[in-house]
Parts: structure tokens; sequence; C-alpha cells
């Protein structure tokens, strides 16, 4: 609000436009932090169990006054799979986020520089399909193929098959990156004689890195959250990632098992957001463009 | 974007991804099941590897068993094997997931032509797997020397039928549970009510849930009804009043199932009755997902005072072990908690003119026809079940077993579980083993929900016709 | 052609081709065909699925409860999605950049990590939070036993979905307000433009592109959601039974792998129509 200042304050009407400016302008600050507050109450109040219940001596829904334990940690240690299947699910994630970072970057850089028939349409067509492609039905197709081909508990075919799953959203995305790098940067290194994939890489890539980071951090948690995938293409309990394993906390009786699950959720969720973190802090996390009208 | 005509384009995209489609995977079908081949395939083969699949993880859900088969039956065969010259590898696949998941991946891996050699089936499962070609008699599988096998003395007759189909077996049983009514005596003394409390009709149970009604901050009766609770509804409250009211769901003589009936309608009546117009139960935890997780808290706090379950409720809910039973554990549970049996709607009007009435579950362990070692496969079969590996199973738990001598020696221990199995389980009675079963199954929750939300019973008792008639066709359904 | 041949650009996008053909085009595909049989996992169905046409689309369309999950699905899109995290999204975009460093990042932070946190998680934390007994909203709003998801389960899914996926259109708005000039808007205060003729004459030419992007993805994924399913399973009586959560529930709990899939191809054609629709509206305005 600098510019009502620089008005004459010695003027009766100015002042008096002065004068509501001032009230709007408190009321405008005073609605905002209202409106802040509002919103922090609303985002943080369900993540209250699970910074509270992890350290909790009766671990339940409930959450109870702080009473500081580790022991709930010490049970988590003791099961035989849950850290395990935390190295599982980076391994899983990291796969999927380099090749579809690698595909959708090379091919949202095609289709965005070359016209090629069908182009748009080819586009929304798979991002359509990708939307039936869920649940059980679906499992049916996948699982015979892979088992006909002998992949079956391979983790590299189930990388794949969620590769696959996300690249449709992935190139969508990508591609309004890629549309916002001026052409005049690889005509450029064109004449210095550099090849196509030489220009992606040391020309586009650059550029675009914030789109391809935030790619990989978008595909990190989409994966990270997966259960039936893993859950039918694996076989092997010792493979089996964090989403999966999450679910095997019952007791003998099968209610659920609440000093494994708190603290098992928050081990779960520390990686995606370091992954969130370290991206949002290099490159600054954020989604590009939007189509042109 | 550009403009064109986007669904045309769409489609010509379609059809070019199609084509490398089907060149990339080429042309993918299920494995055509070879039907019982020859059961002597591989017997003398020098080295077998058998692989076990059941719902179980180490560390989690159903984790006893999980640690038995891992930690003491597997090296325990493998040396046995050892000693008569063979050499066989077992590993075991743990899952220990919601049961519905875990049938759908068993499901996919047995229409695939693979899945595990060795797998548990539900007595009810049976026709379903068979139709499917996914179960076989064992005979079948494995030869004749299944008839032989000394272990079937041990079995109780009517737990021999539930592995059994059209007289063949098809599975060695594991188990066998049956369902009573728990009660709270603590409540019961301070309603009014006798300690050692035997309800002889439906108009008792509702009489006591009213005295159990003027103590404030507890629900009266607990009778599983709905969808969310799933299985549990039909096995813990509509198959044994079902019972109790003169039929079963299924009438293999007839081949017909029940449809709009009198059995039915006084089944869903009493439903209403309970949740309804009489107020004796919580008809909201009828709906909830958690529903009877919270139903088990309640009966462990003393807030619930009679409840229709299954000696499971007994042994790994309220049990004295915080180490099995956890937050539900119950340290007087063997002062406090009394059962009854389940009373028939009225004396003598049960199922062939019982007084009293029960469910019954359990199944047992079945071999993958499409296994490529059935003898070794038979031989860790009757491993697993003998008395020794039983109770290797159960460990210092006490559980109603599918052997008559391991019983005998271990029932002593506890007082509830020989009640179910001396008087509970003469009278009990199995779910069908028709492929439609767990189809109909479902439209029983959804009724029974529908009556503990108080929707008029003719409408539902329609209404479920309608469903069962859409299944199986109008001449398998009884109606009256 | 921008130093890129066509060869050379068929060559960069086939290897993603390649995998969205073999694990999406044709797993599709194989669902379609599913949906003309009458097809089970186990049952005499597995053994020898039943060809039966246009029968389980027609099943599907004179069934109630069919006609009631389209509706619940309509309901569910447009109030989170469409209203919900659209509207919240811009909202939280447009008014933290004014708020001072830390509440901005504070509020960033929370509404992004709602977003993150596995699926598993989030559904646990939701639970204690609603739950009848020992819930942390009837603690705080001192109503013990009020039961939210089974009196208000469309209202329960709807706060949840808005909860779970504002930071997508937070962060592609605050991409978009970046990019609308500042002087612009300075110009349109000077000479005296309201904060709602500012943004419809300065702001939203700007940013038509990123609206519908983001409405078009978020609607899509809301529709497609199988979350509520583990928040509500459907229930009670239906209230909260979505296209994906009565999908769910006809496949495996009714057995009818075929019926299933034969809805996912209206959920595809649903899907379409939507599309189309938001396509053509940027069209009209943007022309």
């Amino acid at each position: 609000m600098s510019e009502p200042q620089r008005v004459d304050p010695g003027n009766r009407a100015v002042r008096r436009i002065l004068g509501d400016a001032v009230v709007r302008h408190a009321l405008s600050r005073i609605g905002l932090y209202v409106f802040a507050g509002v919103m922090l109450v609303f985002f943080a109040l369900p993540l209250l169990w699970l910074v509270l219940t992890p350290f909790s001596r009766t671990p339940a829904y409930q959450i109870t006054a702080p009473s500081f334990t580790l022991h709930n940690f010490r049970v988590l240690l003791d099961n035989p799979f849950a850290l395990r299947s935390i190295g599982n699910s980076l391994i899983l994630a990291g796969g999927t986020a380099v090749l579809a970072v690698v595909f959708a970057g090379t091919a949202a850089y095609a289709l965005s520089r070359v016209r090629l028939p069908g182009r748009d349409a080819l586009l929304y067509a798979i991002l359509l399909l990708s939307s039936i492609v869920t649940g059980t039905a679906a499992m049916v197709p996948i699982f015979l193929m892979l088992f006909q081909l002998n992949m079956i508990d391979n983790r590299l075919a189930l990388v794949l098959v969620l590769t696959g799953g996300l690249l449709p959203s992935a190139m969508f995305i990508l591609k309004d990156f890629m549309d916002s790098v001026p052409k005049s940067y690889e005509e450029s290194a064109r004449v210095f004689g550099a090849s196509p994939l030489q220009i992606l890489r040391h020309v586009v890539a650059p550029v675009v890195r914030p789109g391809l980071a935030t790619i990989a951090v978008w595909a990190i948690v989409q994966v990270w959250g997966n259960f039936l995938l893993p859950y039918i293409l694996l076989h092997d309990q010792n493979k089996q990632p964090a989403a999966v394993i999450m679910y095997t906390f019952y007791d003998e009786g099968g209610t659920p098992n609440f000093a494994l699950i708190s603290t098992f959720s928050l081990l779960y969720s520390v990686p995606v957001v370091v992954a969130y973190l370290i991206v949002n802090r290099r490159y600054g996390f954020r989604f590009q463009g939007g189509i042109k009208g | 974007m550009r403009s064109g005509p986007i669904a045309a384009r769409s489609a010509a995209v379609v059809a070019v991804l199609v084509t490398v489609g089907l060149t990339a995977t080429g042309c993918v079908s299920a494995k055509h099941h070879s039907g019982g081949g020859d059961p002597q395939r591989n017997a003398n083969a020098k080295h077998a590897t058998l692989t076990i699949s059941t719902n179980a993880i180490v560390g989690g859900k159903n984790a006893q068993e999980a640690t038995w088969i891992s930690e003491t039956l597997i090296p325990a065969f493998e040396k046995a094997e050892k000693a008569k010259g063979r050499d066989v590898t077992v590993k075991y696949q743990q899952n220990g997931i919601d049961d519905a998941k875990y049938g759908e991946k068993l499901e996919l891996s047995l229409k695939a032509g693979g899945g595990p050699d060795i797998y548990i089936i539900g007595g009810d499962s049976i026709s379903r797997y068979a139709k499917a070609g996914y179960v076989e008699p064992l005979e079948k599988v494995v030869g004749s020397k299944v008839d032989s096998w000394s272990g079937w003395q041990q079995v109780d007759k009517s737990v021999q039928q539930n592995v059994s189909m059209d007289g063949k077996y098809y599975g060695v049983p594991n188990g066998v549970d049956g369902r009573v009514l728990f009660y709270n005596k603590k409540l019961f003394a301070r309603a009014g009510l006798p300690a050692n409390w035997q309800p002889t009709s439906w108009a008792d149970i509702l009489a006591a849930g009213r005295k159990l009604k003027t103590l404030s901050g507890v629900t009266p009766i607990q009778l599983d009804a709905g969808t969310p609770m799933g299985e549990a509804t039909t096995m813990q409250g509509f198959l044994p009043l079902l019972a109790g009211a003169g039929q079963q769901i299924y009438d293999p003589k007839t081949g017909k199932y029940q449809g709009d009936t009198k059995a039915i309608r006084d089944v869903l009546s009493f439903y209403r009755s309970l949740y309804v117009t009489g107020k004796l139960g919580d008809p909201k935890l009828q709906q909830d997902p958690n529903g009877r997780d919270e139903s088990f808290s309640e009966f462990s706090k003393g807030k619930l005072g009679i409840i229709g379950e299954s000696d499971y409720l007994w042994r790994s809910i309220v049990c004295p072990d915080k180490s099995i039973c956890n937050a539900t554990a119950m340290a007087d549970r063997n002062s406090t908690v009394g059962y009854a049996l389940i009373p028939a709607e009225k004396p003598g009007a049960g199922v062939d003119g019982q007084d009293f009435v029960s469910m019954s579950g359990g199944g047992g362990y079945t071999i993958n026809p499409n296994t490529k070692y059935p003898q070794q496969a038979w031989d860790l079969l009757t491993f697993m079940r003998s008395p020794t590996q039983i109770k290797a199973q159960l460990g210092d738990t006490v559980q109603i077993t599918a052997n008559k001598q391991v019983n005998s020696e271990i029932l002593k221990k506890d007082p509830a579980l020989s009640f179910i199995a001396e008087k509970v389980l003469p009278i009990t009675r199995f779910r069908p083993s028709e492929e439609h079963y767990s189809s109909v199954g479902a439209l029983l929750e959804e009724a029974s929900g529908q009556a503990a939300a108080g929707k008029p019973i003719d409408q539902i008792a329609k209404e479920y016709q309608q469903g069962v008639v859409k299944l199986v066709g109008a001449d398998h359904v009884a109606s009256d | 052609m921008a130093g890129l041949g066509t060869g050379r650009a068929v060559l960069f996008v086939v290897p993603a081709l390649a995998l969205i053909a073999a694990f999406l085009v044709f797993p599709a595909l194989w669902t379609l065909y599913l949906g003309v049989l009458k097809y089970d996992l186990a049952g005499s169905n597995a053994a020898a699925p039943q060809f039966v046409g246009l029968g389980n689309y027609t099943d599907a369309l004179t069934d109630p409860r069919f006609a009631n999950s389209v509706l619940l699905t309509l309901a569910f899109v447009g109030l989170s999605a469409v209203l919900g995290q659209n509207g919240l999204g811009f909202l939280l975009a447009a008014t933290l950049r004014r708020a001072v460093g830390w509440v901005r990042m504070l509020v960033n932070g929370l509404v992004l990590l709602s977003w993150i946190l596995p699926g598993t998680v989030v559904v646990f934390l939701w639970q204690a939070l609603l739950d009848r007994n020992g819930g942390t909203l009837n603690a705080l709003l001192d109503t013990p036993g009020a039961a939210w998801t089974l009196d208000h389960p469309l209202a329960t899914i709807v706060v949840f979905n808005i909860w779970r996926g504002t930071a997508f259109s937070m962060l592609l708005y605050s991409a978009a307000l970046d990019a609308v000039p500042t002087s612009h808007l300075e110009t349109a205060r000077l000479y005296g433009s309201g904060p709602l003729r500012t943004f419809r004459d300065v702001v939203l030419p700007r940013i038509r592109g990123h609206i519908l992007t983001n409405t078009l993805l978020i609607t899509l994924w809301t529709f497609n959601d199988f979350t509520p399913y583990m928040l509500t399973g459907g229930g009670p009586e239906h209230r909260s039974e979505t296209l994906p959560v009565y999908v769910y529930r006809m496949s495996i709990e009714g057995g009818q792998l075929g019926f299933g899939s034969a809805i996912s191809l209206i959920m595809l054609v649903i899907n379409l129509v939507i599309a189309l629709f938001y396509l053509r509206l940027l069209r009209r305005r943007g022309g």
C-alpha cells in the first residue's frame, strides 16, 4: 500500500480516502490471518495423531495426553518385516521415479517439439485410459501376462508396470514444462553441432529441471502409497513394500496393533517428506502451465 | 489444443497402441489345466521344492500359525525327509492381510495355473474352487493312499464332511470352532439375572436384554448384522438364527436356497425387535466399518452384556494373556465371562427339531492339482496334521483341533472349549459347500443390515428373494 | 521442427508408448473384453466364462444402486474437487503470498503434507480423528458418541478429499499467479478496480489454461479415487458408495468381475464426456 502515501496529506478528501484505505488494509490483514489460522487448524488436526500416538503408552485411536515412551518403537524393531519393507519401498519408488522421469521427459520433449499426427488426441486418450486400469478387474490381465512371461515376484517387472501407469499423467504435466522452453536455446546449440540427445541432456533438461524433479517426487509419492500392484505381483514377503506390510499389523485376534501402526506410520511418512523437502529446496516444487486455449 | 475431432483421433491412436501392445506382450491366455496328471509324477525326484501359502505373517495377523510353519514345521519336515533319503525344500509364502484381498491373490495365481502347492481352503469354498478347477479330490491328485491314511480315524465325522464333497476328501482338516452366546456375569448380577444363564427361546434373549437395559452405559446385546461385519454377520448372527428358526440356508437334497420364507422373515423380525423396536442393541455399530472391533472392545470393558461369537472371542480376544489379546485382554475372564447355547426360536423349533443350535467354520489344508510333486506334498500334508505338529502349532494355547486324541489331551485345560466341544459340536451345522453360497451370504448381510436399520421386513424379504433368484434362478429358491 | 526430425521424435516417444501399450492399453482392452463376459475368479464362471454380450451393461443401467452411485460420484467430484480443492487451492495460493514468511511456509507445509503422506497412513489419521468413542473431533467439540462417518457419510468423504488433495491446486495456482505481471495488478488497483473485477479482467484471462488443466486432472483423479471406501466402506446403506467403490463391491464381494469391468467402461465414457466438456468450455471462452 505504498501508492496512497505519496498523496499530499493536507487534502481532507484525500485524508478520508487514506483513512478508508488503512481500515480496509487492516481488515484485509485480519481476514487474511483468520483464514490462515482456520486453514492451519483444518490441515493440522488430523496430523496430531501421527505425531503423538507413536510415543503414547496406550496407543489407540484416542489421542492421549503425552506420556512419553519409546516402547512402541521397540515393538516395531522386533517386527521382522517392518524396516526391510521401507527399503523395498525405496527401491520400487526410486526405480519407478527414474524410469518415469526419463521416459516421460523424452516423450514430452518430442511431443512438444514435433507435430506428430494426433499428438494431442494421444495425450488425452492415454490419460483417460489410465483411469480405468485400476482395481481388481485390471489385475487379471496384468497378472496373467506377467505369469506367462515368468515375471511374477520380479521387482523390475513391477517397476515397469508401475511406470506404465504413471506415464500418461507425467507426460501430460511435463509437456507444459517443455513448451515453456524457448526454442532459440536449442537452435544455438544445434549450430554448434550438438546432437538431439545432447541438446536434451545439456540444454533442455537443466531448464526444465524443476519440472523433472517435481515429476520424480510425484512418482515417488504415487508408488509409496500403492498397495494392490505390489501385493498381487510379488509373492516373497521379504520383497513387499511398506504399503503392503502396514496392512499386516494386526494382533493374533485380528484387531489393529496400534503400537506397530502408529510408529510405522511415522517412519513410513518420513522418506516422502524428505524427498519433497530436498526437491523443494533445490529446484522449487511446482507445476507449470496449463493447456493453451 | 488444436482443433479437430478428438474422439475420432483418439480412436485411431488407441488402435495403433493396441497393435503395439499386442506385439509387445504376445498373445496371452491362461494355461489350461491338465487336470489330475499322474499322481506318481516326480515321486522319486532327487530334489523337490514345495510352497505353502497361508494368510498369516510372523509378527502380525495369525502370527502363531506363521511362526509355527516357518520355525517348527518346515525344519522338522525337511529333516524327516532327509532321514528318508529325500531332499525336499519347503518355502513359505506369508501374507497376513485382509481375507478378501488374500483370496483375490490366491485365486489369480490358481487361475494362471500357478499358485502354492499347499494352501488352506475353507469348507464353504470347496465347491467354488472345484468348479473352477483349483482343487480336485485328494485321491485323484495323490492316489488311493489318501483313503487309507490313519489320521482320518482321529477326525470327527462332521469335521470330515466339512472338507469333503460328494463323499470325496478335498483336504485334511485343520480345526473347527463353534458359536455360543457369551455374557458378562458381573453385569448379569447387577441386572438381577442368573450367573448360569441359559435361554431356551429368542424371547428369553430379549427378556434378558430388557433387564440389562436398566443399567446405564451398557449395551445389552450384540448380534452381528449388516455388510461391514462381512462374513461375521452370517456366521455369528444370521445363520445361527436361521437354524433356530428351523432352516438351513441351502438344502442339498432339493438344491434350493431359502428365499422369502417364514424362517428368513422370522430372523429379520428378530433383528428388528433387537435393534429397532426393543432398542436392545446399538444399530450404529452394525454400520461401522470397525464395528466388530468396537463390539469386542466394549465387551472386554464390561460395557456389553451379551454377544454372539465363536470360541475365537474366548481364545483370542478376551483371554487373560496380554501378549496375545493386547488391549482387549480380560484378566478376570474365567470368572466374569459366561457362555450359553444359542436357543432355537422356541424349544424344538430349531433345525431338525433341535432345542439349541450353532454354526461352525473351519477348513483344511489342500494340495494344488498342478503341483509338480504330489507325493511329497501329501507327505507334508500328513506330517502337518500329525499330533506332534498340531500340538506344536498350538504351543501353550488351547483350541479345538480336528484330532480327537489331541483334543482329549488339551481341552481339559479349558472349560469353555470343553463345553463347546462336548455340547455345541454335536448340534452344530456347517455352511453349505455350494458355489453361490458366498454371494447369497452377501445378500443376507445386506438384508440383516436393513432390518437393523428399521426398513420394513416384508420389503427386505421381497428384495432379498429377487436377489437370490437373480443369482441361482427361480428353480433353486424356496419361498412360502 | 526445431531441430528434431520426426524419426528421432518417434524414437524419443517409443519407450514411453511401449510401456503404456503393454501395461495400460493392453489391460484396458482386456478389461473391456471381460465386460461382455460373466466372469469370476472362482466358481464355474472362472473355468468357462459365459458370453453375455451387453448383459452386464443392461444390468448396470437398470440397477438402482448404479444410478445412486453415479449421482453420489458427481456430487463427490463436484463438491470436493471442482468446488472444494479448486476454490480452496486458489484462495490459498492467492492470499498466502501476502502473509508473512513463516505463516506462509507453515500453512503451505501442512497442506502439502496432507497430500504426500501415504494413503494407508492418512486413513488411520482420519479414523482417529472421526472415531465415535475416542476421536479427536468428538473430544474437541465435546460431542461424545457422535458418529460422523455414519451420520454424514457424503460430507465426510467430501471434506476428507478437500483435505487430501487441495495441495495440487494450490501449487498449480501459485505457479500460475507468479506468471501474472505485478504491473498489471498495480494498474488495475490504481484505476480503482475491486478484487473481483481485477480477478475477472486481469487474472482470469492469464490463468484460464491453468484452471482447465487443474480442473481436468483433479476431476479425473477424484472420480476414480478409491480412498473413500477405506473411510466409510461405501456405507451406511450405500450412502457413500461412489463408482469405484461400487465396482469393487460388485467385483469382489459380489463376485462379478465381468460386471465390474463393464462399469469401468461406463466410467471411462463419463470421464471422456467430462474432458470434452471442459475442452469445449475453454475453446469457446478463449476464442
